[in-house]
């Protein structure tokens, strides 16, 4: 298997904080603002957003954590079962301004489940879509409103972002997964 | 990680790994219950038929709303209005209901087994509910969701329970799973409702509540159905309160506060005094709540594997 660092731990980092500007301009600061992550790499992100925008305007931001199990469209038909987790939003987001995030945005259909799974906790004011990765190949018409970098990918290729939460590093390798490689994968 | 069976039959047998499964995959449903809209998607689509030969009000509503939850479309049988009663067998009834194109049956029979016996004839995934004196697997897990939630844990939990194990399905249940999770549990009980061979279940056995009362965590009361007194096990419902009847002075021996459960419905100043069913440490009603939970991880860790 063919393996590239595309992002190394000192751009990430930079990426974040530029990502954590980014909302902070465009929303005139942090009013009615509450960032919520898509388990589970979304959810770091969220975090470290968070910490990022209280560092920048001085007011903490509300965070949540988003599992989108239940909302998936391919729960039946899976060989295996994605391990349910629970979704953590102790807030009304009604009203609000939820900027979504998530690491990698792909075919567009976890953000799909997202979106419905958060307009049924409530009504917000205004959902906006951030990802730190956008690989294209969109099977739905879903376009992200803040994305950390453009990576066009092929089929063939896999993307891997590693966060200090759970892994050694913070970085985003691309991988080449050979077909056959993928279809025993999958 | 999943379940590796397509049925829910009873605890028996089942592996500590499959158990918790269920009651990790309960916490986030317990969660769903606390939203506005307590309603999520992962059943669309699916039919579950309750097929109740026996009443019930608490687990059928239990069952229906964990169903209507995970949006299920849900139909229910009971006997009374239905061609059982014009004596057709639980075979045709079960295949003439499956020829309809249903995806899951939840039954409760008077019949030990009537559950593994539907699964041989249907090709719907099936959860018992209750099938005679033998197994409530839902009730055994919602227990120890409700222990588990309070006690952090279930290893080396200290767990009674008392009144009549003999013909109870929850006390089967509670032991096979509590044991299997590492709990200790013991039963107490008049002689004549304690089964004689319960200790091969691991289970140590009382007659007297005074003798175990200092030595637990928890006392799940079981519900003395009223019709035993009548088959002489036991002299009279007085001598019965007396004697096991689970009051605030009998417990108050405990060095530290016990946990009351009841599987409901309760008879009040029977098995249970109405002050300590109605106390801080009675969990009563969290077990109602947490019952829809459980239901729901069990419908839906069935329900969405091929």
């Amino acid at each position: 298997m063919n393996k590239s660092k595309t992002i190394d731990s000192e751009n990430f980092r930079r990426t974040v904080n530029r990502l954590a500007h980014e909302i902070v301009e465009r929303n005139i600061g942090t009013d009615n603002l509450v960032i919520v992550g898509i388990r589970t790499r979304g959810e770091y992100l969220a975090r470290r957003l968070a910490k990022k925008i209280e560092e920048i305007e001085g007011k903490s931001v509300q965070v949540g954590i988003l599992d989108i199990t239940l909302y998936r469209d391919d729960l039946r038909g899976r060989l295996d079962q994605p391990q349910l987790k629970s979704t953590e939003i102790l807030f009304d987001i009604t009203g609000k301004v939820v900027v979504l995030v998530d690491d990698v945005l792909f075919t567009g259909r976890t953000v799909r489940s997202a979106l419905n799974a958060l307009t049924d906790l409530g009504r917000p004011a205004l959902i906006e879509l951030l990802v730190l990765i956008d690989r294209g190949h969109r099977e739905l018409p879903i376009k992200a409103d803040f994305v950390g970098k453009s990576i066009p990918t092929s089929f063939k290729q896999e993307i891997k972002v590693m966060m200090t939460e759970t892994d050694s590093e913070d970085s985003v390798y691309v991988l080449d997964v050979a077909e056959e490689e993928k279809e025993t994968r999958q | 990680m999943k379940l590796t069976s397509r049925h829910l039959l009873g605890l028996d047998g089942m592996a500590k790994e499959e158990l918790a499964l269920i009651l990790d995959t309960a916490v986030s449903f317990r969660e769903v219950l606390d939203r506005p809209i307590k309603k999520v998607p992962p059943l669309q689509g699916k039919t579950v038929v309750n097929l109740f030969f026996e009443s019930s009000t608490r687990t059928r509503i239990s069952f229906e709303l964990a169903e209507r939850r995970l949006s299920a479309d849900v139909v229910n049988f009971t006997t009374a209005a239905s061609s059982v009663s014009k004596g057709e067998t639980l075979k045709d009834t079960a295949r003439n209901i499956e020829a309809m194109k249903i995806d899951m049956v939840v039954i409760r029979h008077a019949a030990p087994g009537s559950a593994h016996f539907l699964t041989r004839v249907v090709d719907a995934n099936v959860i018992n509910a209750g099938d005679g004196t033998h197994e409530h697997p839902t009730q055994g897990l919602l227990d120890m969701y409700t222990l588990r939630e309070k006690f952090g844990t279930l290893e080396g939990l200290r767990v009674c329970i008392v009144g009549d194990i003999s013909h109870s399905r929850v006390a089967r249940s509670n032991i096979f799973g509590l044991t299997t999770m590492g709990a200790k549990v013991s039963v107490c009980g008049p002689a004549t409702l304690i089964p004689k061979d319960i200790e091969q279940l691991g289970v140590k056995v009382y007659h007297r509540l005074d003798g175990i009362i200092p030595e637990v965590d928890v006392l799940n009361v079981l519900r003395i159905q009223l019709e035993r007194q009548k088959s002489g096990l036991f002299p009279s419902l007085r001598e019965y309160h007396r004697f096991f009847g689970v009051t605030k002075e009998k417990v108050s021996k405990a060095p530290k506060p016990i946990t009351i459960m009841h599987p409901g419905p309760i008879n009040r100043d029977v098995e249970l005094s109405a002050d300590l069913a109605d106390s801080e440490h009675s969990v009563i009603l969290q077990q109602v709540t947490n019952g829809v939970a459980i239901r729901m991880a069990v419908l839906y860790l069935l329900g969405t594997t091929n």
